[in-house]
Order: C-alpha cells, then structure tokens, then sequence
C-alpha cells in the first residue's frame, strides 16, 4: 500500500468505518494536562467552555493555575496577553469563531506585535460543528490568523496529532493558533507519527514503492494533494480510490499553515505537475490560499480548492455538512480530475 | 515635562498634545516618587509595573522616562520618526520600560489584570499582599466606552486583584467631543463600585492627592482600587486647556513657541523665562 511507512499511520487506515473515532478536541485536552505536567508556567484560561474545550482535565487536576475568564473573549485575549508578559504560558479557549474571531485585534496588538507567547486553541472550527449552524461553525479563523506576523498557525488532522501539536506549541518562542474540530473524526495516526511544528509529512505516496521522489524531472506523480485536519483522512481515501482507476496521487498533511513547509509543498508541485488543495476552511484566505502564495512564486502549477466556496455553514449532520459544502471523498476525487484537466 | 512634550509634539509634527499635557503631573509624581524603579534596569524582577493602556499620550511617558535616566533626552526629538524606539504608540520590545504595546482603546486593563493575577499565582500560599511589585494601569476616559475595559474591570473584581492600581485620566474630552456628549461615562464613581473596586477621586494637579491616593490603593486589600484623577486637558497651556480639539493634532512651530514661552513665564507672571 503506498502509504509512506515513516509516518506509522494505523495498518487499516482506508477501513474508515473500523477506526476509532474521537474528536481533535480531545487530544487539545490531554495535550494541555500533559503539557501542565511538564511545564509549570503553562496556565489555561477559558471563557465558559471549559468542557466543551477540553480544558476540564487541566482545570481538574490544575486548579490553581486555571482561571475561569465568563463570557468575555476580549478579555481572556488581554488578560492572557498579561500573565505572558509576566512569565506565564497561557493558553486560552474558547470556540473558534469567539477566539480568535471575536478578539482578533487584541490578539494581533497584545499578543501578536506585543510578542507573548499565549497559546491560542479555536474549538468547533469548521461547518462539521453540525447542528450549532453557522454561527458557531469558523470557516474563517485560518485567514485572519495567518496574516499577522510572529503566529504559528497549526490545524492538526486527527486526535493524536492535536495532542502532540499542543504539546509542541508550548516550545514555540511565540503565539500559537491550534485549531480543533467538536466532531469526531477517524484517528488515523499513531503515537509513533512524527510531528514537528512547520514540517509537512508526506502521508500517501504511489512512488514510494518505484522510487524516491524525482523532484522535478519526469514525474511518475498525476496530482499532489496538500490536505490539513481531519479531512487529510478524506484526502487519503480519495488518493487511494484514485489509484484503483490509474491515478498516482501524493497526500501530504500540512498542519503547519504558518510558516509554512515550502520545501515541501515545492517539491510536491514539482513531482506532479497539479495541486489539489483540501481544508475545511473557506477556500478564500485558508491554507490552499497559503500553498497557492507559495506556489505562485516558486513553482506554478494548476491548482484546484476544496473548501466551503465563500458561503455561511448550516445547520445539519456533521458528515451530511462536510459533503454538502463539497470537502467529501468523492469531491476530492472530483477536484483531482478537474485539476487533471489543466495540466500540461 | 511639559515643555519636553511640547517640543517632542512639534518636531513629530503629529500626535496629541491635550492627553498628555494634563497627565504631566501624574506621570512626574509616579515617576519620580510613587514607582519603585531602576531606569539603568529596565527589566528588573521586582519593578512596580506601570501598563500606560491609552498608548495615545505615550509623549508624557516618554518624557518622564527620559527625565529619569532610561534613555538620552535628546531621543525624545526621534518621537514617531522613522527607525525610532519611541513609536507614535508605544510598543513593548522597542523601548525597554514601557511594559506592554498600546494603542487600541481598552485593552490595557486586562492585561494590567493578567500580570497582577500572575504576581498573585505566584505568592506563598496563604499570602495576600506583600507583592513584590504592584501593577499600576493608567486609562483614558474614553475608553471606559470600550466593552474590554468593563470585561477587565468584572475580572479584577471577581479576583480581588488587590496589587492592581488603576488610575483614570479623567480630563473629559475625546477625538469627538466631551464625553459626556459622545457616550455618557457618570457614574463613573458607581460604576466601578458596583463591580466591586475601591474608587478614590482626586486632583490630578496635586501631588498631595496624587500621592496619598496610591498610599490609600495600597492599603486596600480586599479589592483592586481605581483612581479618578480629575485633571484638566491640556493644563498648563490656557489656549490648550479644555478644549477637545487639541485632543489628537500638534502645535505648529508658531504655536510651539508661545506656548513654550507661556510655560518658561508660568503664563506671564515672570518676566525672565525659565527652563
């Protein structure tokens, strides 16, 4: 199977129906208690959403070093951006589209430019939020956390990762945005998956059993999917399907947005020749548009976007959502042939 | 300090000018009495730690720190130029000294908060005061509009931040107009009480008051306290003083001249002007 054997994924990772499923919050959540464990200037501040967020496992078994902010995003912003400056890592959690969404400019001023190192985690980010409906679905937090200079922005693709991921942001010198989905999804990587901060893995590659990767010469690759969250897992059983009908398709899960693997994501453009972009992000602004920058400048290629198309979420089944916005298995396939199309 | 600000206003040739006039008086008592400092320091432990959350009238906060020695007077003149440490508002990892970056309305006092409940984390168990250092936030009083600000101010009260020192410039006027025109701030005096702060109203051009109002803050143990400090914008200079539109431009070189003269003359009571 071409799945890259250096990235341990779990053996039946294609029987989405047999994996375990838990959501990415969850690992946000023993990531954090792990993360007070070791270090013990981490604190955690939320804003009445604290096991929604995950954050009741520190608060538990911390509390003395978890403070209870209300209903006030502003404030868990600035009074994070405090403790930081003071000594503290903070992180602070809430649901994505109240922070960062409601407190963007004090993360930008008190957090960003003031550089403190508040960790910032956006729960329930994306439309399979489900039947909350569109205003509690952030389809735009990726957007407007990567623009804004000394943020490392992180989404990770299944449980495990977000453990390690929010492990990871507290031995990042700066402010983190780590975002997490409410819904369970397929946990497909192992505790033996690498993860390191700006570094994008190659999940599913076909030429991993001809040959190494020919950056830029005579490609054996048709289209490099370049996938964050959980919908990597989508992105994998789209290539795999892709295969059975002739197509070579890379998955690669870059979880780091910002900075962002551009050796990576060259060489991927290189080796196919087309690029395919999977998030579950308004396609405006996201991480395709990331990849795209990158892309434009050193290496263009054709390009197709899945994400939710510049519309609000709804209400609805989580799954029922994620195919109705058109981030399903069958869409990535569909995106994968359209992009097909336009290459040379 | 009021002719440093003066003459750093005209040669940035933008910036305000009524803010930090009428401040003059507590800015020179904290810097050069109430504040437990070490300029040639800037970054020790046990500094009290002033967060300035209207970043607007950072000029006074410049001067005070010039005329104590952080840095050469003579920097004051690089005020909102290119390549300057003295940023039109202030920012944090470009000065040492001046704490936090400010500039946006009402985000000073939840991070004064943060700071004091992290001093708090970290006191011996069972103690309540005897910090090592108090956390002092100085706001305007327009943005006791902004909704972060009374956030912060419901967050302290809960918390009893008791080693958090407010202090309210309240002068009156904003960009557009007087404040109780713009958006209504009385009671301001309630208001705080009813989100269970100690409040203390003084005389921001007496430095009796000044002082004893901090000493009065810090023996308050159950409660942060906020200072209303009365104060006249623009004070000093008759032509500046009260009137809002002096509230975000800067004397012109014409301008700057007389008002430097009115200062050195104690506004044409002596004759031979003084520095």
């Amino acid at each position: 199977m071409p799945i890259n054997p250096k990235v341990k994924l779990v053996e039946n990772v294609l029987e989405k129906a047999r994996l375990e499923q838990l959501p990415t919050r969850k690992g946000y959540g023993e990531g954090l208690l792990a993360a007070g464990d070791e270090n013990e200037k981490v604190v955690a501040l939320c804003a009445d959403l604290t096991e929604s967020t995950q954050m009741h496992l520190f608060a538990k078994k911390f509390p003395n070093r978890f403070i209870e902010m209300g209903v006030a995003e502003q404030n868990l912003a600035t009074v994070a951006a405090g403790l930081a400056n003071y000594g503290k890592i903070p992180f602070i959690s809430s649901y994505a589209m109240f922070s960062p969404g409601r407190n963007w400019e004090q993360i930008r001023t008190t957090i960003c430019y003031n550089e403190v190192p508040v960790k910032i985690a956006g729960s329930h980010a994306g439309v399979s939020v489900g039947p909350d409906g569109a205003t509690h679905q952030a389809i735009e937090d990726i957007a407007i956390m990567r623009p804004i200079p000394n943020m490392t922005v992180i989404n990770p693709c299944d449980a495990h990762e977000a453990k390690k991921a929010t492990m990871a942001a507290v031995g990042v010198n700066g402010p983190v945005y780590l975002r997490f989905a409410r819904e369970k999804t397929p946990i497909f990587t192992t505790l033996d998956t690498p993860f390191e901060v700006g570094r994008a893995e190659v999940f599913f590659d076909p030429n991993l059993e001809v040959r190494p990767p020919l950056g830029g010469r005579t490609s054996l690759l048709d289209v490099a999917i370049i996938a964050c969250g959980p919908l990597v897992h989508n992105a994998i059983l789209a290539a795999a399907d892709l295969e059975k009908e002739g197509l070579r398709v890379r998955v690669i899960n870059n979880h780091t947005i910002k900075p962002m693997d551009e050796k990576t994501i060259i060489e991927a453009a290189k080796d196919a020749g087309a690029v395919v972009t999977v998030e579950e992000h308004q396609v405006q602004g996201g991480m395709g548009s990331a990849v795209a920058e990158v892309l434009a400048k050193n290496y263009p290629v054709p390009m197709e976007f899945v994400g939710v198309q510049n519309r609000f979420g709804e209400s609805g089944a989580p799954n029922e959502l994620v195919e109705h916005f058109g981030m399903g298995v069958s869409h990535i396939k569909a995106a994968v042939k359209k992009v097909l199309t336009r290459k040379k | 300090m009021r002719q440093s600000i003066i003459e750093m206003l005209v040669e940035a040739g933008s910036g305000h000018t009524a803010g930090p006039l009428g401040m003059a008086d507590v800015f020179t008592a904290f810097y050069f009495h109430i504040l437990n400092h070490d300029p040639k320091n800037p970054f020790w432990e046990e500094r009290d730690r002033l967060i300035l959350s209207n970043g607007h009238i950072c000029p006074v906060r410049y001067a005070a720190m010039a005329h104590a020695g952080y840095f050469p007077l003579e920097e004051l003149k690089t005020l909102r130029k290119f390549g300057t440490r003295l940023q039109g508002h202030p920012h944090r990892t470009a000065l040492p000294g001046v704490e936090t970056t400010s500039g946006p309305l009402g985000s000073g006092l939840g991070q004064a908060a943060g700071y004091a409940y992290g001093a708090k984390m970290d006191l011996p168990a069972g103690r309540q005061v005897a910090n090592k250092f108090w956390v002092y936030c100085f706001m305007s009083d327009g943005e006791q509009q902004a909704g972060n600000t009374w956030e912060a101010a419901m967050f302290a009260g809960k918390y009893k931040l008791n080693n958090l020192i407010g202090l309210i410039d309240r002068n009156n006027i904003q960009i557009d107009g007087m404040t109780e025109d713009i958006m209504p701030l009385e009671p301001l005096r309630a208001k705080y009480e009813a989100f269970n702060w100690h409040v203390l109203e003084i005389d921001g051009h007496n430095f009796e008051e000044i002082v004893n109002a901090v000493e009065e803050a810090k023996a308050i143990y159950e409660k942060p306290t906020v200072i209303i400090s009365h104060n006249i914008p623009g004070k000093g200079i008759k032509e500046i003083e009260f009137d809002y539109k002096w509230h975000g431009i800067t004397p012109n070189k014409e301008q700057a001249a007389k008002f430097l003269a009115e200062l050195r003359t104690l506004g044409g009571k002596i004759k031979s002007e003084h520095e």
